[in-house]
């Protein structure tokens, strides 16, 4: 949540493939989790309890598998970040290294949630996302690219075709991904459009009647 | 062609277009709970920014408040007495009306709004909760939002968003008994499936929508969201102004009937265009639940649970999943499947309605052995009625405990948990693995009439045996 202007043109690293559809936030981040006031920490329970059992012995699981260690690029199926509008999912894999997250199709409120915090979304083709994460299990040191300017694809010498929401990805190219600047910028317009609706309060009197 | 309510509101409250898909919209009330806002809050501080309307936003605790001895602090929880303080802390400093725990007016967020008239057709609403949409059903465009954008709301009273489609749903036909709007939703979400709505606002109309009463509108607006809908809504109509008539925060007298002829003109137009249209007959129906770990997995009361090979291919892994967890098999049907806990509660059934419709199962009878039993208004007010109305009595005598408001055991942020692999029958609106609480329990979506009906056999069972009519 800084105010700093950052361009994001591109996401190169390792891929982690986490194959499933319909992987909902309550299972990125446990509710128990969001008792906080603050985000930091959350990296080290993404997925917490697919990870460990109930004893807290590591189960085998993707984000717990060695060979992924470092990996930037998630690469995910269908639906992926249903449920929940919980932000702390996507910060939870922000924080546990995650810049970019390439899969079949995304929740909404999940995919604008990480538009918000500059974390790269894009779509493929079920195809290649198959392919993909077929590649990646058999050779994780394999190099991967998200070339959000071209909208691409690199995996080792080859590219792919990538599909981004239009405003998401703008906002990427321009560093407006964080979109405070941007809402700030003209206040009148904002003021004109609060005069223009029916009057209205949350707000009480003292004697508890609304203003 | 016409225009929907959907975008009638939005081009009210747009304020400018920021990109050639993205705009600026207005919001024009913001809901604040405990657990979305702190860091929005931070944000604010770091910044030295204010609360940009402190009169179109509203806090209140649901999230993580305990049902037992809720008035007793601090809580013996430090991380939940921690975010219950720092909302207090938040609300005071920045200025903004908080319906805390000394408030009358406390509740889950997506009732207090609505039971106190601060859900006005026309309107754009907000949250940092995804069950917002349930604000819909006053044909307001209400959706959920993450922390950075509760930040963007606090400071800005905007949203940079790109415009939702409208898919137009109709449902007709004829209500069966035993048929609830919980029902209804489950149905659309089972039709439609979990990401059917991604890209769209549900527009629910037709005769059967249209008979609902506006607590009935609430729980089907309410699982929109389950359905990949954002927002969903239903057009207001004598049925939401009468409903609002005399509440606290909308406009009484002259100013009331100005308002009605405002928000008549919201309505969608006859011949509206909408992206997708879609018809549900719910025609000869039997109740409906969850199965499995999605919301979309629903099946009726009378039909055997689905073969994974005839499920569509890319949900067959899916289905494979939930007989994994639930330890269900193919073809055989969930009634007389033993329950451990039964939960009637939530901003999607923990409405005074709900109350009432469970307690006509419970009257007389009792929960069977071995069954946890809990009963959660989902606002102070809620449950002060329930007891003038002598519901509690009904549920305490029943068997169940009878508790104080809040989100409880639809979410467990608090000590209401299920434990090991329970299987609880829930009112509540996510089946995901985990959300009650506990890795391995198990949650069965379904109406508060069903699961008083399963409470009672202690096992998943019809409501329609518990009912008399016609099926
Ligand atoms: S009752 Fe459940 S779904 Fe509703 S606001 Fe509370 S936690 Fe969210």
């Amino acid at each position: 949540m800084s105010s700093q202007m950052s361009i994001i043109k591109r996401v190169e690293g390792r891929g982690l493939v986490l194959p499933g559809n319909d992987i909902d936030t309550d299972q990125i981040i446990p509710a128990r989790f969001l008792r906080a006031i603050t985000f930091a920490g959350l990296g080290e329970q993404v997925f917490r309890d697919e990870r460990f059992d109930e004893n807290g012995a590591p189960r085998p699981h993707p984000f717990n598998d060695e060979r992924y260690h470092g990996a930037e690029i998630l690469i995910v199926n269908t639906n992926f970040g249903c449920g929940s509008s919980r932000e702390h999912a996507p910060q939870a894999l922000l924080r546990f290294g995650i810049k970019a997250i390439v899969g079949e199709s995304f929740a909404e409120i999940f995919a604008g949630n990480c538009a918000g915090i500059g974390l790269v979304v894009a779509t493929m083709a079920r195809p290649l996302v198959v392919d993909l994460q077929a590649r990646v299990q058999r050779d994780p040191l394999l190099p991967l690219l998200v070339d959000i300017e071209n909208l691409l694809f690199g995996c080792a010498d080859e590219r792919f075709p990538l599909a981004m929401n239009e405003a998401a990805r703008a906002a990427l190219l321009g560093g407006t991904w964080d979109s405070l600047e941007q809402l700030r910028r003209d206040d009148a317009a904002i003021e004109r459009v609060h005069r223009r609706l029916p009057p209205f309060s949350t707000l009480l009197n003292a004697d508890g009647q609304p203003l | 062609m016409g225009k929907s309510l959907f975008d009638k509101v939005w081009d009210e409250h747009k304020v400018a277009a920021l990109s050639e898909t993205r705009d600026q919209l207005f919001i024009a009330l913001h809901l604040v709970h405990e657990v979305t806002s702190p860091q929005a809050f931070q944000a604010l501080r770091e910044r030295g920014l204010p609360v940009k309307y402190p009169e179109r936003t509203v806090a209140t605790v649901d999230h993580i408040v305990p049902t037992e001895q809720q008035l007793v602090r601090p809580y013996g929880d430090s991380l939940a007495e921690e975010m219950l303080q720092a909302l207090e802390n938040n609300t005071r400093v920045f200025g903004l009306p908080f319906f805390g725990l000394d408030s009358a007016a406390q509740g889950i967020v997506h009732i207090i709004g609505p039971e106190n008239g601060l859900t006005q057709p026309g309107m754009t609403i907000a949250c940092g909760d995804s069950h917002t949409s349930t604000h819909g059903a006053f044909g307001a465009v209400a959706f959920g939002i993450g922390t950075s954008q509760v930040r963007d709301v606090l400071a800005t009273q905007t949203l940079a968003l790109e415009r939702l489609q409208v898919r137009r749903i109709d449902v007709v036909g004829r209500r069966g008994l035993g048929v609830y709007a919980k029902d209804i939703i489950l149905k659309i979400i089972a039709t439609l499936g979990v990401k059917g709505g991604i890209g769209y606002a549900y527009e629910y109309g037709g005769p059967v929508i249209e008979a609902l009463s506006m607590e009935e509108r609430m729980t089907v607006c309410n699982m929109s969201i389950e359905g990949g809908a954002r927002a969903g809504y239903i057009n207001p109509d004598q049925t939401t102004f009468d409903y609002l008539q005399g509440r606290p925060f909308v406009p009484a007298g002259d100013d009331f009937a100005a308002a009605v002829r405002r928000w008549q003109a919201m309505t969608s137009d006859d011949d509206a265009d909408y992206a997708d249209r879609v018809t549900i007959d719910i025609t000869g129906m039997a109740p409906q639940l969850t199965w499995g770990i999605n919301p979309g997995q629903v099946t009726g009361i009378d039909e055997p649970l689905p073969e994974p090979d005839n499920c569509a291919e890319e949900e067959r892994d899916g289905v494979r999943k939930a007989y994994e967890h639930m330890g269900f098999r193919p073809g055989r049907r969930l009634a007389g499947e033993p329950v451990d806990v039964a939960f009637v509660g939530s901003c999607t059934n923990g409405r005074l309605a709900d109350f009432r419709a469970a307690a006509t199962i419970l009257k007389g009878r009792r929960v069977a052995p071995g069954v946890r039993a809990l009963a959660v208004p989902g606002s102070r007010s809620v449950k002060r009625r329930a007891e003038e109305e002598g519901l509690d009595e009904i549920f305490r005598a029943a068997g169940f405990d009878w508790r104080e408001p809040g989100c409880s055991l639809c979410l467990a942020m608090n000590p209401d948990k299920l434990s090991g692999r329970q299987l609880c029958a829930s009112s509540s609106n996510r089946n995901f693995i985990g959300r009650q609480g506990a890795p391995l329990g198990r949650t069965l979506l379904m109406s508060p009439a069903m699961v008083a009906a399963a409470a009672v056999a202690g096992e998943v069972a019809d409501v329609r045996d518990f009912l008399e009519g016609p099926r």
